[in-house]
């Protein structure tokens, strides 16, 4: 219960910053793409801002606490390779969320603005996933995921 | 057009920031929305509670900026077949990248990975490229 109501209130923090950054708004989001047309640089700003606090965050997170408050330990990646799947999906990411103006973290807070638009990348985007999961476990069984 | 808004992009960028912090601190996980949700669509993942509660706290916050009277800036300029076709190339592209902005652009590039670095200048990079022939090639 206690993990419950810690993740709605971090989730509440995420939500508000998408929300307030301007993430949430694909016109917003497609003007800092659109580099030689209506140029609008407040994305850059978003992002290193984030990144620093991050930063900050983890360095005092990773050297103060030897394993996380409510949990047994940090669950961090170990994985470095740089491979063809990796960059074939950031490739892909990058053309659609170009297409639409919504990347995953800005699509979910944009549902709680009660607009069929956020529903409808919502809804395509998951199924886009389920079938990635779906060849990916055709192509190689037993899955390494 | 949209107006450039430095504070409220440097709040906001924190708010993200802090948010990925919480998490880790508290439940020790990647504040990443790809990986988040991935684990809520079938087979789900067996520690869905925060997972489920986050995403709602996500989608409740701008629900209540805007209850409070407060205006959210929110325009779709693409058409619905852009939103399917997106929406549909970014679930392909995440699953295989397995990180998304926030995953890999934030949490990531926080902790210094060298993955999430080439993952989130591939993205940025193809997604200025895009942006720029839908509008200044293609001219949509």
């Amino acid at each position: 219960m206690k993990s419950f109501v810690t993740a709605l209130l971090i989730g509440l923090v995420f939500g508000t910053g998408i929300a307030i950054s301007g993430m949430i708004n694909p016109a917003k989001v497609l003007n800092f793409f659109d580099l030689f047309g209506t140029w609008d640089p407040s994305l850059a700003i978003v992002m290193a801002s984030a990144l620093v606090t991050a930063m900050i965050g983890y360095r005092l997170v990773f050297g103060k606490f030897p394993k996380p408050v409510l949990t047994d330990r940090f669950a961090v990646p170990k994985n470095i390779t740089i491979d063809a799947r990796l960059l074939t999906g950031s490739t892909m990411f990058g053309v659609g969320w170009g297409i639409s103006g919504f990347c995953p973290g800005g699509s979910i807070p944009a549902l709680g603005m009660g607009e069929s638009s956020a529903l409808l990348f919502f809804a395509s985007m998951i199924v886009g996933i389920v079938v990635a999961r779906t060849l990916n476990n055709a192509w190689q069984r037993p899955s390494t995921i | 057009m949209t107006e450039f808004t430095p504070w409220f992009s440097l709040a906001g960028g924190f708010l993200i920031g802090l948010s990925s912090v919480l998490l880790m601190l508290f439940h020790g996980r990647i504040a990443g929305m790809t990986g988040i949700v991935s684990g809520l669509i079938p087979p789900i993942a067996s520690d869905w509670g925060w997972r489920v509660a986050f995403v709602a706290g996500a989608i409740l916050a701008p629900a209540i900026i805007i209850a409070s009277g407060s205006p959210v800036a929110y325009s779709v300029p693409v058409s619905q077949t852009s939103l399917v076709v997106g929406g549909i190339i970014v679930g392909l592209g995440v699953f295989f990248s397995s990180g998304c902005t926030s995953g890999h652009g934030v949490c990531g590039l926080a902790r210094f990975s060298i993955r999430s670095l080439a993952a989130t200048v591939t993205f940025m990079a193809v997604t200025f490229i895009t942006v720029y022939v839908i509008r200044h090639v293609i001219g949509a």
